[in-house]
């Protein structure tokens, strides 16, 4: 038993242990020195993500189906700990100067550990708690730029929505609950089937299916807050644009993906019987995030803000893939996801050494960087290129699948609006890279010098979005996994 | 014995589910939104309750999650006000109509 709590807990354990050395260093002295620290923290990311990159692929089962583990959850956790290092790593020059950096990565880790535990949950209860533990931390570090208003506008309105998004999905949880008597995801997929339903003795059978469906509507909504999906996204854009930088970029990456990874869980297990119910649905939002998304980016000018509305049209591609047959949208899925790591972190990976040096976020502050920055520059480019979905580059072909996997059904008219989404999604990225490289500036971003860790972070980014694409492995390899989901 | 039928408890829950929703929407202060989101979670709190003691008496699985929600529910109200009080410092009022920096 002891054992096997071990193996199966791995990754959660590795990421909790680093928390309480990070404690234990806090109680002991108080006068570290804020570059060793982010050296060390860093060492022991790395270390991490080389431990869970070689752990057994084991299949565990622990606290009575509470908590699982398997090889694609092991690749998904892997994806996250890479993409936490990445943030980490880009994060340094900010840190170095900011005098609660053991603090920010207490937060940053016990947020990972509750992803972790929220992306393995085998009951509801579970799941509840993971999504909390990652919650709640998050909001205190969107507050972490200590001295800025926005920064605590932009905590106070996470802290306020992600509460009430919560609080659906455990209304949501709870009529489940009366309606099937149990928690266990497993259970619940086929108690859906022959409805064993006490409360079909009280509502008649068609009744107890609507109330199924409910449930299932503020389930979906609690899911739709916390992945922005439209008519929920109205807090994304202020909170990415008032947050730290990394925040920003942990919360567009690493989180929304662990919920996206949670969510295909539910649907393709738990409401599978459901599937006639939720397809319209998911067609419906999706078409109406991609559309408010691409639309609201084209008139920002704050490349922060441009990058959070990018990400919200994202999320609509994303869920087109996740439309198709169980497979193919959980392979394409994840594998987008792994992309959009990649694309995304280098593009805020270029924001965070600009804004960490310079204070600068806006796009007319862009121009002329090539001049001067021909580095950042091009990570720049290629990330944007990536995220476009251009073809050299990885984006091009998450994208590829993702429209390959909606397209699955058969649904031509909306499969042709998601292709001309990308089409205006264009416009946007494109007027970044030309402020970068065509305009001219009389008062361009001096010649910043780029430290070590940040460098070392971008170069990883540029060769994630280059190679994922080209070595086609990777993508055989998550669809294997996938085969048996 | 005459028992309360579980529809009047889930009209009571319900009902608390809107009014916490209702103040969340038209209340400006922002301790008042947090308790109307309270108000939700009481309402969750009774709904899983009521439904362990008359439909699954057998097994504790709704008041163990009633436990965990009121848990952690103290620990968002604490990460909550501890951000409101840095709010307050930077704006001197913790009217949401106020934290209007940032639009579109």
């Amino acid at each position: 038993m002891g054992i096997g709590l071990i193996a199966g807990l791995q990754q959660e354990l590795a990421v909790v242990l680093i928390v309480i050395v990070l404690l234990f260093i806090k109680l002991g002295s108080d006068r570290y020195r804020t570059e060793t620290i982010l050296g060390l923290v860093n060492v022991l990311l790395g270390i991490n993500l080389a431990a869970g990159l070689m752990m057994a692929p084991t299949q565990t089962v622990l606290f009575g189906g509470g908590f699982h583990t398997n090889e694609l959850i092991i690749l998904e956790k892997n994806i996250f700990n890479l993409g936490t290092l990445l943030i980490s790593l880009q994060a340094y020059d900010w840190l170095k100067g900011h005098k609660l950096a053991l603090e920010f990565y207490m937060l940053l880790l016990s947020t990972l550990a509750g992803l972790f535990f929220m992306i393995s949950a085998g009951n509801l209860l579970m799941f509840y708690l993971g999504l909390e533990m990652s919650t709640i931390p998050l909001a205190a570090l969107s507050n972490f730029d200590l001295e800025k208003r926005q920064s605590s506008e932009a905590a106070v309105k996470f802290i306020m929505s992600s509460a009430f998004s919560s609080a659906l999905l455990l209304f949501g949880i709870s009529l489940l609950y009366g309606a099937t008597g149990t928690l266990d995801l497993g259970t619940l997929a086929a108690s859906d089937d022959n409805l064993p339903l006490r409360m079909a003795g009280i509502l008649g059978s068609t009744g107890a299916h609507a109330l199924l469906v409910f449930a299932f509507v503020l389930l979906l909504s609690g899911f739709a807050f916390k992945i922005s999906v439209v008519p929920f996204h109205l807090w994304t854009a202020d909170v990415y644009e008032g947050s730290p930088v990394p925040v920003t970029a942990y919360l567009s990456v690493i989180s929304k993906g662990a919920v996206f990874f949670a969510f295909i869980q539910v649907l393709y297990t738990t409401f599978r019987p459901l599937a006639r119910d939720w397809y319209n649905m998911l067609v419906l939002l999706a078409v109406l995030t991609m559309l408010t998304g691409n639309l609201f980016a084209l008139r920002q000018d704050k490349l922060k803000r441009l990058l959070a509305f990018s990400s919200i049209a994202q999320v609509g591609f994303i869920l087109v893939g996740m439309t198709g047959s169980p497979t193919t949208a959980n392979a394409s899925v994840i594998y987008f996801i792994l992309v959009y790591l990649f694309s995304n972190l280098g593009a805020f990976g270029v924001v965070a050494v600009v804004s960490a040096m310079t204070g600068k976020e806006g796009i007319d502050d862009y121009k002329g960087l090539y001049k001067t920055n021909p580095f950042l520059s091009w990570v720049m480019a290629i990330s944007l290129f990536s995220l476009a979905g251009i073809p050299p580059t990885a984006g091009f072909f998450g994208k590829f699948f993702l429209l390959m996997s909606g397209a699955g059904r058969g649904n031509y008219v909306f499969i042709s609006m998601a292709a001309l989404n990308m089409v205006i999604s264009l416009y946007y990225y494109l007027r970044v890279i030309k402020a970068i490289f065509m305009d001219a500036n009389d008062h361009p971003i001096g010649r910043l010098k780029i430290s070590l860790l940040p460098a070392i972070a971008l170069m990883v980014c540029v060769a994630g979005v280059l190679l994922t694409g080209l070595l086609g492995w990777v993508y055989d390899y998550i669809y294997s996994l996938s085969a048996n989901f | 014995m005459n028992q309360i039928p579980l529809t009047h408890i889930l009209f009571v829950s319900t009902a608390l589910f809107f009014i916490g929703m209702y103040g969340l929407l038209t209340r400006r202060n922002l301790i008042t939104m947090l308790m109307s989101v309270e108000l939700i979670l009481n309402s969750v709190n009774i709904n899983f309750v009521a439904f362990n003691r008359y439909l699954y008496a057998d097994k504790l699985d709704g008041v163990f999650f009633t436990l965990f929600i009121i848990t952690i529910a103290a620990a968002e109200a604490a990460v909550a006000i501890a951000i409101m009080i840095h709010l307050y410092r930077n704006l001197n009022s913790i009217d949401v109509e106020q934290t209007d920096e940032m639009k579109f």
